[in-house]
């Protein structure tokens, strides 16, 4: 009896169990509605800088996903590179990089604007010509009011405080803690905004600015209207100029967009937009291996980070050859770098900081990312992949690879530490690379008498109340400080303001210049800004790398790069200069 | 009765406000303890670059310029009434019980809860079935066949399930049967968006089991013992001599017994897994509260960590509660007691 009754719970359990599989089948293939093996033969880095399977059909769903929840879609309130690469399939900013590969998508083209800005007044003025046509997605016009309301209200860092705050920093007599939700008629932006008709919109500055075609195609110029907007939930619907609109939206799990059917490819000759998939579907808050190997099945098309896979996954593809050949390395405008603190003693001393840059590893350095694989050993600040950087290498990283004592040694002297000196050195507490370049460095500079003690912080914190508060850092004689800097966008402007002027150093905390500061490169950087032929400017920007490296102010690391991977159900797919992931606006799905 | 059970609801509700206080002093107090004032613990929520005053700003937004009992009075009374919050153009009526709003998404935390709470309880409450079943049923057979082949090899399977970690068997689960095999639904799959129920216990399958795997492998192992030592007591000799049969003696005298250490482990672990079943919903991507809880904890976002705890909070001492009763039916002893 007792046998019989075991028996009938096994047969059913087993039942159950083949009738979950069966139905399993059909439920476990890919949701794209388009999956299907790709024409075009996968290979290393077939898509960096170049387009792998190029294809112009339409269809399918291209399911992308994402560890966490970035700041925010709404283009007024985002800054991650990830967003910014984004958000272009549903506003269109007055400017935008083109989706195209390698360096041309680093170079902005009009969008919404009918041709690159005008400058007048010492580029102190910028004016911009609308496109005619160009329709929200409730198919009313977009006019200069829309722009002018769009920028506005993204200067309200009390209601919107996650995007870059350029525009308060260089528009004209803008209030303090200004508010378009308590100034509704905007007067308090006439003097820096002015729309004479609905198709032209021009921006005053406070200072000269020549690359103000870059601040255009942020996504805060995209335009919004004003009677739609819900400030801080207007990224659960931003009102769509792009190929697609908001579909569904849930701050947990994610968000969908489906084509926008106001959006009209005619009024959008330049920006190289293909809008290829019919839609999209976002998904939050997914582990970071399962995202890898979701990928690897062909279950997911995009991580949308952009970053990289995880570094197990990362092992296992360069093991396979099957699984590199759908894999690039991609370069990132990034470089993992060690600012030296020149307001604590002894490197307040130039020769002090030239010992420690030639005494250390940069192999080693190299090593702490992953390897080659990881990125590129850097010789100065500016990455190869920013618009008319220079590559020099003035103290021989190439070459010796793994330092130079005696010049370490013959530097100390000059500085008058002859048997070397002790110092701190910080990274943030849960980066393990950034650990690991801080030991490495530990050893290596240990060779000449430099000893290092480790004071690591949270990376929650580290620039606003630790690495980036002077004082602090000061206090606490934080010397040498491991950092990772991105470019907003790739040109000087973009990549070193931030981190070598040293104007934007503030008492307060929060910095992203952790303690450089050289008169002339302050002057250099002033030049840079108001020189509007493009080539002197550029010229400008290397002559700041070359000031900062000469000053020995910091010890680059590496020049970051991320391992991406390609399933094979992707077309169109290639990385550029612009967006140094793939491109957003361009990828696609392989069809059947 | 009643009237036990009135002290005990009482009890739970001072309980729980005693958590808020306690939780709310972590997150706001002790930092002003440490030196941080209003502007540092705002720095925390505004975007790169912003200056002084737009720091400030953003502190007296979010209330940390208030003297602590004015926020804590806030906070309580937002969960008691509700409360109001400014988004921009407007302001928006976060009715009670209101956690209070996100300082980074900008939602209000009580709904996000809400709309997680299923997906924990689909998981915890299938797993804990699971555990249950397989791992009494594993602690019986095993201590009526001690020293079998049989008993040490469920007892060296449920060592493995103790030892192993979830994000170890969960990603190798994954592996195996959702990616190789295609057998079960991959990661991240919301089992809450399905409308037929044999969709979303597909979809909850494969983290049930892993999760099971786990608690059954101690549940086993405490089965067992409990039923060894009652096994030889008096009474269940006295059962046998009296002629029950031996599943009687099993089941209403040996088990019943063995069972009351494990109501009350098993009344914990479903209390905290109610809470967020942290390990297991990150592995396999499942919007539930121990999701929730990472997500802000990595974010610090305060509001939500607060809503967090006070949701753990409330299930633990709710399975508590349920276990005290449940002690009375399980056990003659309490009841006359």
């Amino acid at each position: 009896m007792r046998w019989n009754r075991i028996t009938t719970v096994t047969a059913v359990s087993a039942a159950v169990a083949l009738s979950l599989v069966a139905c399993g089948g059909p439920k476990a293939t890919p949701g794209g509605g388009s999956s299907g093996g790709s024409s075009a033969k996968a290979e290393f880095n077939a898509a960096v800088g170049k387009n792998f399977n190029p294809s112009d059909k339409k269809g399918g769903t291209l399911r992308m996903a994402i560890t966490e929840q970035w700041d925010s879609t709404d283009p007024g309130d985002t800054y991650y590179g990830l967003s910014w690469n984004l958000v272009r399939n549903y506003v269109r900013p007055l400017m935008t990089f083109k989706a195209v590969p390698g360096a041309e998508g680093a170079k902005p083209v009009p969008d919404l604007a009918e041709a690159p800005g005008v400058p007048s007044d010492n580029a102190k003025t910028w004016t911009y010509k609308l496109r005619k046509g160009v329709k929200f997605e409730d198919g009313t016009p977009v006019t200069s009011k829309d722009v002018k309301y769009a920028v506005a209200r993204s200067l309200d860092k009390a209601t919107l405080p996650n995007g870059p705050t350029y525009f308060n920093d260089f528009l004209l007599d803008v209030p303090k803690g200004y508010s378009v939700y308590k100034d509704k008629t905007l007067a308090g932006v006439a003097k820096a905004i002015e729309t004479p008709d609905d198709q032209t919109i021009v921006f005053h500055l406070n200072k000269p600015f020549a690359s103000f075609d870059y601040f255009a195609q942020l996504p805060s110029t995209a335009p919004v209207p004003q009677a739609k907007d819900t400030g801080a939930k207007y990224k659960e619907h931003p009102i769509a100029t792009g190929p697609y609109k908001f579909g569904t939206y849930d701050s947990n799990k994610g968000f969908d967009l489906v084509r926008n059917d106001q959006y009209d490819p005619a009024t959008d000759p330049d920006s190289g937009r293909k809008a290829l998939p019919d839609k999209i579907t976002i998904a939050y808050n997914v582990d970071g291996t399962d995202i890898d190997n979701r990928l690897l099945a062909g279950d997911l098309d995009v991580d949308l980070a952009g970053t990289g896979v995880q570094p197990e996954t990362q092992a296992k593809i360069l093991a396979d050859p099957n699984l590199k050949a759908h894999a690039d390395n991609v370069p990132a405008p990034r470089l993992n770098w060690t600012v030296l603190n020149s307001q604590v003693p002894p490197l307040d001393n130039v020769h002090c900081r030239k010992a420690v840059l030639y005494a250390a590893d940069h192999e080693g350095y190299q090593r702490a990312y992953g390897g080659p694989i990881g990125g590129d050993i850097a010789t100065n600040l500016m990455p190869p992949g920013v618009t008319g950087a220079e590559s020099f290498d003035d103290y021989g990283f190439l070459t010796d690879k793994n330092g130079n004592v005696d010049k370490a040694k013959d530097e100390l002297k000059q500085c008058g530490q002859p048997n070397g000196f002790a110092i701190n050195i910080t990274y943030r507490t849960d980066r393990a690379k950034e650990k690991a370049v801080a030991e490495t460095l530990q050893q290596s500079l240990k060779r000449v008498g430099i000893n290092l003690t480790t004071k690591p912080y949270p990376t929650g914190d580290y620039t606003k109340l630790y690495a980036g508060k002077p004082d602090f850092a000061k206090a606490n004689r934080l010397g040498l400080i491991v950092y990772s800097w991105g470019a907003d966008w790739n040109d000087g402007f973009g990549f070193l303001s931030q981190i070598v002027d040293s104007r934007v150093i503030r008492d307060t905390g929060g910095n992203t210049n952790l303690g450089i500061r050289i008169p002339e490169v302050d002057k250099l950087i002033d030049q840079a800004m108001s020189t509007t032929d493009e080539t002197a400017r550029n010229k400008l920007w290397v002559d700041v790398d070359k000031k900062v490296m000469e000053q020995a102010a910091a010890l680059p690391g590496i020049w970051a790069k991320g391992l991406l991977y390609r399933p094979d159900t992707l077309a169109n797919v290639f990385s550029n200069d612009g967006q140094n992931m793939y491109d957003y606006a361009a990828i696609g799905l392989a069809q059947k | 009765m009643l009237a036990y059970l009135i002290r005990r609801l009482i009890g739970a509700v001072v309980l729980l406000f005693i958590v808020t206080a306690v939780t709310f002093s972590i997150f706001f107090l002790v930092p002003r303890l440490g030196g941080a004032t209003a502007d540092d613990l705002a720095s925390r929520y505004v975007g790169r670059s912003v200056g002084k005053e737009q720091i400030h700003q953003t502190a007296e937004r979010l209330g940390f310029t208030d003297p602590l009992y004015v926020q804590y009075g806030r906070f309580v009374k937002g969960l008691v009434v509700g409360t109001d919050y400014n988004y921009g153009p407007s302001t928006e009526h976060c009715p009670p019980p209101c956690f209070g709003y996100s300082f980074l998404t900008q939602q209000p935390v009580w709904p996000d809860l809400v709309s997680r709470i299923p997906v924990t309880a689909s998981l915890a409450g299938g797993a804990a079935f699971i555990w249950l079943v397989t791992g009494v049923g594993t602690g019986v057979i095993s201590a009526l066949r001690r020293g079998s082949v049989l008993d040490r090899s469920m007892m060296s399977v449920a060592l493995a399930g103790v030892s192993l970690p979830i994000f170890f068997t969960g990603l190798l689960a994954l592996s195996i049967f959702s990616y190789g095999l295609g057998w079960t639904a991959q990661g991240g799959t919301n089992p809450m968006d399905e409308t037929n129920p044999i969709w979303w216990a597909y979809d909850l399958i494969l983290p049930w089991t892993t999760l099971a795997f786990l608690y059954a492998a101690a549940y086993a192992r405490l089965t067992r013992a409990g039923m060894l030592e009652t096994m030889n007591d008096d009474y269940v000799r006295t059962a046998r001599a009296k002629g029950l049969t031996e599943r009687d003696v099993v089941l209403r005298h040996g088990l019943r017994s063995a069972l009351t250490p494990i109501l009350t482990i098993f009344g914990l672990d479903l209390g905290l897994l109610m809470g967020g079943a942290i390990l297991t919903e990150t592995t396999f991507s499942l919007p539930g509260i121990g999701q929730y809880a990472v997500i802000a904890l990595r974010a610090n976002d305060l509001p939500k960590v607060l809503g967090v705890t006070l949701v753990a909070a409330f299930f633990i001492v709710l399975a508590n509660l349920v276990v005290d009763l449940l002690y009375a039916v399980v056990d003659p002893r309490v009841r006359i007691s």
